[in-house]
Parts: C-alpha cells; structure tokens; sequence
C-alpha cells in the first residue's frame, strides 16, 4: 500500500527491461525516493565509479506519497553519482512527470548501462519499449516533450528530458520534466546523456491506493489546513520564492558578484514587485502562479518577457508564457552576476529549462569566469567577443544560451566553476563546496548555512538542511552544529516520502510520519521516521567516504572564511566553521575525520 | 433551483487535488485517469481549466441511453449512471456535447459526475476556490 511494489528495471545496454518486486525490507528502513533509491544505489554500484562510465546506475524514484492527495505529492529524485561532484546526487523535482511515473505502477526507474544509439524511454502502463531517438537527439527539452506527446498521439503523456546540455555533459545538465521543473542539481542530466538516453516518456492510469483511506484522509484535511493557514506558505503562493531577495538583501546575505559583496543594489528591479508591475507599455512580467502535482501551495511562477527586449525581438518563439523567476533564479541570473534587467533574467531562466541546465550552477560559474575576466585572467578572445563583464544583460543571456548548446566559450562554462577556475589557475575563486556551486546565501552572514553547505552530501546545497531561524538569531558559529544535523535528517526523512521541503515551514516531522503512517499501514511514528532520515544521510556519507572524500572536504572556500562581509548586518564577520565543525561530527557520532563510528553504524543498522 | 458546481478558470492552479478527490471517492484510489473532472492546461500552462459535466438541464446522454441507466437524483439534480443497467454501449458518449460522460474500460460501463450525493468531493478538495458548490 502507498509503494506500488514494483520497480522497473532498463538495461540500456542491452535493450532489455524487467519489473521486480520492490524490495520491502529495504523500504521500511529506508521508505523511498531518495532514501530508497540511495541504498539500491549503494548496493548496486561502486562508488568509485566514474559518474559518466556506463557503469554508473540512474535512479528515477517516488515516495509512498507521490500521487496521493497529500499536498505538493508531485515529487519524484533522480539519484546517481554526480558528475559535478564525484559525490552522490539526489536531486528532486515538482510537475506531474513523477506521478505519473507511480500511476504507471512504478515506485522506481532503474537505468543502467548505455544504449548503443540514442534513445528515449516510453512507459505506458505495463507497455514499455526503448525506442530510437533519432531526430530528438540535439533538440531542445520544449521541442522533445511537444515532439513526443505528438508521436504518441497523448497529449497526457508526461515526459523527462535532457537538452543538448546533457547530451554533451555539460557538468550541471538537469533532467526537466513538465517544461519548467527540474531535477536540478549535481548533474543528473549529464548522466542520462552519458547513457545515450534521451528522455523518458510515462503514461499511468493504474493510480494509487493507501494502506487506510479513511485516516489518511483525515490526516490530509488536517495537514492541507495547516499549509493554508501558515503565513510564510501563504507568502510563498502570493510572491513566489523570490520573496526571499527582498529578505537577504536586508539581511546581507545576498551573494553578489561572485561573493565580493553580499547585498546587491539593483535588487528592486528583480524583486517580486518587479514581477508584479505594471510597465508603462502595459507588459507585466508575472501572469499567474501555478501549482506541481498534488501542491495547495502554488509556489511556481509563470511569466513571459517583453516582446521589445532585446533578447527576444526577433525570436518569436520565445513569445509565450513559461517558468518564471523564482529565488534561485533570480539571485543566479542577478545579483551573483550583478544584472539587474528582469527581462534578460527570464529569458536566461526559459534557456535553463528549454536547454537543461541548473540555473545555480551556470550562474555562479559564469560569476567567476567575470571575475576572471575583470581581472584580466581571460579577455574577448576567449570569450567569443562578449564583454563578459558584471552587470552585462547580454553576457548573460548569450552564454546562457551558448552552455545549453554547447558552443564556444559555453563549452568552457559547461565544466562548471571549480573546473573552470582551475583550468585558468585561480581556485580561489570556485565558490561552492566538493566541486557544487553555491545557493543564493552568503554563508558569512549565515553561519548554520555554511556548515549545512560544507558538509552537504551532494556538495553545497541549501536544500539539506534548515538553519534559518538559529542563523536569524545568531551570527555567530555557536549552537548551529546541532540544528544543522537534526534538520539534514529531518530533510533527509522528508525527501523520502514523495513530498516537497516547501511544507517544511508548517509541517514537522509528526505531521509527516503521520500521513506516512496511515498512507503505508501503520507503524511509523516520528521516531521512527526521524531515524530513517538519519540512517539515509549516513548512508550517503558512507557512500561518499567510499567515492574517496574526506573531512577535507567538508570546507568553505578562503572568501568565506577570510575575507570579512563587506556590508549588511554581518558585515565584520567571517564564517566560523572551525568552531562549528568539530561540533557537528561529534553531535553526528562520527570521529573527527569525519566518518561514522562503529557504534553509530550499528545503531542505525548500517 | 440545483446547486451547482461553478468552476472559476482564473482560479486553478492546475494542482488536480479535485482529481485525485473524485477518483478516491469513486474508485477508492488516487488515479486521476478516473476522475470525473479534468483540468486541461492551455497557453504553456499559464491558464489551468478544470471541467466536468454542468448536469444538463434537458441531458441528452438521459434521452439516448437506450437502457434508462441514466436517472435524475432529484435531491441534488445530478444525472446518475445507474451501474447494474448500463451495458456499456457508449451512446451517451456519442450525445453528450460536452465529453463529460466517458467509458471506463476497466469496468465496461460509463461514468459521470454524480456531484458525489450532494457533497462534491472536488470542491471540498479545491485549495483555491476554482471550484465552489452553490
């Protein structure tokens, strides 16, 4: 009940699929999507795989709750070894492929291999073929999602696709399902592409059943209430995430022009009420906010750009409504790079989605590669002509859209920031941690953020843990440790129901394992649920120590921890890792090389 | 006067909650492939339109179902498929203006939007007021 029971096996090398019983034990110890799809990855493959070997294993997996009426129940992971990292992936994503992926009467996709010419994956209930790609191999994510609803004759086909970006490895592809939403991080895209798979095409109509229908539907009633009611969710419907800009900005701990600064002056012409005015010529960026699978919260943006901006006057194509700007997004194409005209933001965000890039990981690595060039590290020459200075809207744009087809200098930005910064002999400049650039937030004015960056499994990431409310109260590296770990399991817990982190501001735990609970047949009480959260972050470390990271890598780079903040209310401040990370591994049961102890390991049955 | 269901476009957020509500109350299951109401997205996705039967006043599906498995519940003023009688034929499909009475292969029979008894289940699912009962 809740698991479909079933996984769907591909071996692409091959040719071949199967369907297996999902394995039970494994999932009362590790529930789903990304926790359950970390152990199949841990048993199936070794870590010190090379990520774009054929060798590496792709995970496309759902939780107990996607596609029940729990709210935001749209999510599904991919998970896989990273090519940005080395490190383990595990990014998830909204929209409605997921679902659908579950109706088919799948908790799991298993990729393994490389087909041996370029194909795509169609799914259709019992029905599922690996067939040629053909001419969709070099097109876009939008032309190959439109191509195969056509081909099949199913408008209610949902599709998972990788651009041009993913086919020729750029370092941070994504997989984009539904258009506009996206398993975003670490490079997942890259690793569909390494497997001459195109896309995966899924079509359900088997649905979803749970344990107890009656008390799962009243948990539901309860918990939708509590989403409605909470202010910081109601926010979110209302202003998107990019509500937070306006919040970091005061703050100062707004990453700016490649971590130089933290507070960015041109943030009210990318702000939500950006979005939201009325220009002179009638043109109003945001049309409307819309809703993943299964979400009451809404968050998504949907916006089109100025028919007169540059970027699109004689681009037809792009005339139309699409994802639109969210925190992420904005701070990426803005501050972090120093542009501040919203047009040229959305359209970069469109070329993210419709070529398959991660917008953080582009953004940041074109902010060093303008450091570069404004340190005269790299000039016009190599740049293709482009000014790549900061604040240039046509820098951004253009490389945007020269990474997403792999073309000159955007070959180069395709490697991501610490590749890149090496390769012209200045690291310090790389701003993320394990080879993952960094989120929209300054760690020297969030200390817990720093130490959830560095000691992220998947490399810096902001969406691992939650340490909003103890960085608000306190800047300095006290009493962060613990939060930091209770909130990474926690998250980790979360991650594995099917459910998205953005209930997380009126949810706990409990609210959690109780739709759990009624949704798999009983037994799992937040405890419980909360050391599975943990038993699956220190299944990924363990994975992780075994790809050949160490404690030396849980750092910050030098900018972070020597250089003070220039402005804002940590200005003076560094971050203080050395005091928080000690604490952390002894609060984790780990020695101070950053690895579990054995008595750690038993107690979570590892 | 019936009350009805009144579906207000500009409001959906295109989430299906009211499709994963009919299907569980009709089917015992989440599986929006069952649902009773669809949304349809247009323009990219920047408009969402939920979509079910208006409950005609004069219902041509009624007058065509050549098994009168079709009947009025004159408490609610809801069309209703009476299961046992329909023998899956489809004409009612063929009549209806609107698509909004379909076969179901599973079962071989036609299914509609009964408004759930006079409780319908799509409205007290709708997290925005796109679909109201009045």
């Amino acid at each position: 009940m809740a698991w479909q029971k079933q996984v769907l096996r591909v071996d692409l090398t091959n040719g071949t699929s199967h369907k297996e019983p999902l394995n039970m034990e494994w999932a009362e110890q590790y529930l789903g999507e990304r926790g359950l799809a970390t152990k199949y990855l841990w048993e199936m493959m070794d870590a010190r795989t090379d990520p774009m070997s054929p060798d590496n294993v792709l995970i496309f997996a759902t939780g107990p709750l996607t596609g029940t009426m729990a709210s935001t129940s749209g999510r599904y992971a991919v998970v896989t070894k990273g090519p940005l990292t080395g490190a383990i992936a595990c990014s998830n994503s909204g929209g409605k492929f997921g679902a659908e992926l579950k109706y088919a009467g799948y908790d799991m996709l298993i990729l393994e291999g490389r087909a041996p010419e370029p194909s795509y994956l169609y799914i259709n209930d019992d029905d599922v073929q690996i067939l040629p790609a053909g001419d969709l191999w070099g097109a876009t994510v939008w032309h190959t999602e439109e191509t195969l609803k056509k081909m099949h004759q199913d408008p209610q086909i949902k599709v998972a696709s990788i651009g041009i970006a993913g086919e020729r490895g750029v370092r941070y592809a994504c997989v984009v399902n539904d258009l506009h939403r996206a398993a975003g991080r670490s490079g997942v895209g890259a690793v569909m592409g390494s497997k001459n798979l195109k896309a995966v095409a899924a079509r359900g109509t088997k649905g979803v059943r749970v344990a107890d229908p009656k008390g799962f539907m009243q948990v539901v009633k309860e918990t939708h209430k509590l989403l409605a009611e909470n202010s910081g969710v109601r926010e979110m419907t209302e202003l998107g995430t990019n509500a937070m800009i306006d919040a970091m900005q005061d703050f100062g701990g707004l990453p700016t022009r490649n971590f130089q600064e933290v507070q960015f002056e041109g943030t009210e012409k990318i702000n939500p009420a950006a979005m939201m005015e009325k220009r002179p010529n009638g043109h109003r960026n945001l049309l409307t906010n819309k809703a993943c699978f299964g979400c009451t919260i809404a968050c998504g943006r949907i916006a089109h750009i100025d028919e007169d901006h540059f970027t699109i006057v004689n681009r037809k194509e792009y005339w139309h409504a699409s994802g639109g700007l969210e925190y992420e997004t904005a701070f990426a194409f803005g501050p972090v790079v120093g542009v501040d005209d919203i047009d040229a933001l959305t359209f970069a965000g469109f070329l993210m989605n419709e070529h398959g890039m991660d917008p953080i990981s582009f953004g940041v690595t074109l902010a060093a590669a303008m450091e570069l060039y404004e340190m005269g590290v790299i000039t016009k020459q190599d740049t293709d002509g482009i000014e790549l200075k900061f604040g240039n809207p046509e820098a951004l744009t253009v490389m945007a859209e020269k990474t997403g087809k792999y073309e000159g200098f955007g070959q180069l930005l395709g490697l991501g920031s610490k590749r890149l910064c090496e390769k012209y002999g200045h690291p310090e400049l790389f701003m993320g941690v394990k080879g993952q650039e960094f989120a929209g937030y300054d760690s020297r004015a969030l200390q817990g953020m720093g130490l959830g960056y560095a000691t992220s499994n998947r490399g810096a990431c902001h969406l691992k843990h939650d340490t909003f409310a103890e960085d608000m109260e306190d800047q300095t590296g006290k009493g962060k440790a613990l939060p930091c770990k209770e909130s990474q399991d926690a998250t980790a817990a979360l991650d594995s129901t099917g459910i998205c982190l953005f209930t997380a501001g009126a949810w706990g735990s409990d609210n959690l394992a109780r739709q759990v609970d009624a949704a798999c047949g009983g037994g799992w009480t937040t405890e419980r649920f909360l050391e599975m959260g943990e038993r699956v972050w220190t299944l990924e470390r363990l994975y992780n120590l075994k790809a050949g990271f160490t404690a030396k890598d849980d750092n910050l780079p030098e900018r972070l921890l020597k250089t003070p903040a220039p402005s804002g209310t940590a200005k003076g401040k560094v971050n203080e890792l050395d005091k928080m990370l000690p604490e952390y591994y002894t609060v984790r049961g780990w020695n101070q090389e950053g690895e579990p102890t054995e008595q750690t390991l038993h107690r979570l049955g590892l | 006067m019936y009350k009805s269901l009144v579906l207000d476009a500009d409001k959906c957020t295109s989430c299906l909650q009211c499709e994963m509500a009919c299907s569980m109350h009709h089917e015992g299951m989440f599986n929006p492939a069952r649902s009773r109401i669809k949304v349809f997205e247009f323009e990219h996705g920047a408009r969402s339109i939920p979509y079910t039967c208006t409950q005609c006043e004069e219902a041509w599906c009624l007058h065509a179902c050549p098994t009168s498995a079709i009947v009025i519940n004159h408490t609610t003023g809801a069309k209703e498929v009476i299961a046992d009688k329909c023998v899956g034929c489809k004409v009612c499909t063929i009549a209806c203006p609107y698509g909004t009475i379909n076969y179901q292969a599973a079962s071989g029979k036609v299914v509609k939007c009964d408004l759930c008894g006079g409780d319908p289940q799509c409205a007290e699912a709708c997290p925005t007021g796109a679909i109201v009962y009045q």
